[in-house]
């Protein structure tokens, strides 16, 4: 029996009740793993002989009952090479953290082993998480599983393309400014990124700390939502986790939306959006309109300033968060210095690709003396002004719908050299980011070039149960679309 | 907007970057393009509202002085580049 193509809570089942062997299951993942990579890339490293000995001990406490809450135990996953992991290689996809090995593993790792996840690798992604592609990894592009000729989407490309290709069963990527939930678009999976403070970022390699969030990606909603249990909850460590008592998300995957309030931004079914992919969420619209939500038209402001905010934040974020990378204390470091200022600027030259030195030029720039106000102290200006525009909105709607992008899956290389070109595909995730909230991506169908299109709800800050309902409810309405692979 | 050559000294020294020609000369276009599109930031009125660092209410945190963690030193020196005599090695830097 191929078990690949399960969804993890299937898997779950069949090992809970003893008719698959946790070391059964990761095998497989492993066979599928060597057998597709060549053809998706999409991890960067891949960890054997720890996954396995892990299914061995996995299956030992599941004997022993230890984890009979845990609905995820034993089953296969992987993780975005930004969460440090114990021991095992976490590049960020750059090769200025080629052979580092974190001391110490992120809290969501820690929090994944106790609940039994069986690690088996950490998947590619745009360098540093800065790109919408995964063509910036130093490892190469990741593939898209739906067609090769396409990128995945990013940057947890690899997070996404993994579970569309049935190499794990979900996997665990980041969200700065869309990053979990437009892969997951281009990919046809589901992706969740919650409220800002929902799970800690406590060993999650920071880009741009004040938007960053981590999130599951799998294969369907109640997956996701299984996952997000799993690495929800306040930690001391990061001082922006909340104390928030209410993760049972589970109880939210209930196939009712009769009275629910959905609104649909105007303009975000407006200029620059695929026909196609407006279809697609016109019928998702109407798909709940036939369970009984209440789906209307509403005004979103200041929706057109969001992306140009958005990367003056980020990017200032990120020059100054990466300005630890000096070849002193761990990563690579240059060969060619005479005194400690040529080890800062070579090494950070020679071991940072194009995307994250534009970043952290225009970061430089906007912080810098004379433009901060200008600039930096602008962008603030206008998430307040977005993030008002949002209260508003939900002071009548429990739930937006829109795309998760403008399009379905770019063609490899389309973006790349044209910067710009590539950041306004980012138009209807930042905002989300900026103004902390919840948002879930799932598929909704395919497009006349055989890809998938992807819708977004978001919720009001702490409104995943209401973003999950929502998204549970579509899903049933049609059948889950796997790739050809 | 139009990035001087100064603009991008000033601005790599400030990153600590040590930029090729032809990279200088790819940031100086890439720059100006990106900027120019920020600049249309200022099409919203922001009058009156103050910068929001924080999408939500936070307030600092604090936590008792005491030391949780224990010696650590020889696992936080496996990732450097260069040690010795359980130190991080950089060239001289004072004469």
């Amino acid at each position: 029996m191929d078990l690949t193509t399960l969804t993890a809570l299937e898997l779950s089942t069949l090992i809970k009740s003893g008719q698959v062997t946790v070391m059964e299951a990761t095998k497989q993942t492993l066979e599928k793993i060597k057998e597709r990579e060549q053809s998706y890339n999409c991890f960067v490293t891949v960890v054997e002989e720890e996954a396995l000995s892990q299914a061995e001990e996995v299956q030992k406490r599941i004997d022993a009952g230890e984890l009979a809450d845990s609905p995820l135990a034993g089953v296969p996953m992987a993780i975005k090479d930004n969460i440090c992991t114990k021991g095992i290689k976490t590049s960020c996809s750059s090769k200025i953290l080629g052979d580092f090995k974190p001391p110490y593993s992120a809290e969501v790792v820690e929090r994944l082993e106790k609940a039994g996840a069986v690690i088996i690798g950490k998947l590619n992604m745009d360098e540093f998480a800065m790109g919408s592609t995964t063509e910036t990894s130093f490892y190469g592009a990741t593939l898209n599983p739906w067609n090769v000729e396409h990128v995945p989407g990013g940057s947890s490309g690899g997070a996404a393309a993994a579970v569309a290709a049935e190499e794990a069963y979900y996997t665990l990527g980041s969200d700065t400014g869309g990053s979990i939930r437009q892969p997951s678009s281009f990919c046809g999976v589901t992706g969740i990124k919650p409220t800002y403070g929902t799970v800690s970022r406590y060993g999650l390699i920071a880009y741009a700390s004040s938007l960053d969030q981590i999130g599951p990606i799998a294969r369907n909603v109640s997956d996701c939502v299984a996952a997000l249990e799993v690495i929800s909850g306040y930690d001391a460590k990061d001082s922006t986790s909340v104390k928030n008592e209410e993760y049972r998300y589970t109880e939210a995957l209930v196939d009712d939306v009769k009275g629910m309030r959905v609104g649909i931004p105007k303009g975000y079914l407006g200029e620059g959006l695929d026909e196609e992919v407006k279809q697609g969420i016109l019928k998702v619209a109407e798909e709940l309109r036939k369970k009984g939500a209440i789906v209307e038209e509403c005004e979103l402001e200041g929706i057109d300033h969001a992306i140009p905010a958005y990367y003056v934040i980020a990017s200032a974020e990120a020059s100054s968060n990466l300005s630890r990378y000096d070849g002193v204390k761990y990563g690579y470091r240059t060969e060619n210095f005479e005194g400690l200022q040529d080890v800062y600027k070579n090494t950070r030259d020679e071991g940072f690709g194009n995307e994250v030195k534009r970043r952290m030029m225009i970061g430089a720039f906007v912080l810098s003396s004379g433009y901060y106000d200008a600039y930096y102290n602008k962008a603030l200006r206008v998430k307040a002004v977005i993030k008002h525009a949002f209260d508003k909105v939900f002071e009548k709607y429990d739930v937006i719908l829109g795309p998760t992008a403008p399009t379905t899956a770019l063609k490899i290389g389309e973006n790349l050299d044209d910067p710009l070109k590539m950041y306004l595909g980012d138009i209807y995730t930042v905002s989300v980011n900026l103004a902390g909230l919840p948002a879930i991506s799932i598929p909704c169908g395919v497009d006349s070039k055989g890809l998938p299109i992807g819708a977004q709800f978001i919720g009001r800050a702490f409104g995943e149960k209401d973003i999950i309902r929502a998204a549970y409810s579509y899903e049933q309405t049609h059948e889950y679309v796997r790739p050809t692979l | 907007m139009q990035i001087t050559d100064e603009t991008i000294k000033y601005v790599s020294a400030l990153a600590k970057l040590q930029l090729t020609k032809e990279e200088e000369e790819r940031a100086k276009v890439d720059l100006g393009n990106i900027l120019g599109y920020m600049d249309t930031m200022n099409e919203l009125d922001t009058t009156g509202i103050e910068p929001m660092s924080h999408a939500f209410q936070v307030s600092n945190v604090f936590r008792e002085d005491v030391v949780t963690n224990g010696d650590d030193r020889e696992n936080l020196l496996a990732n450097a580049p260069a040690k010795k005599d359980g130190c991080f090695v950089v060239p001289k830097t004072v004469e």
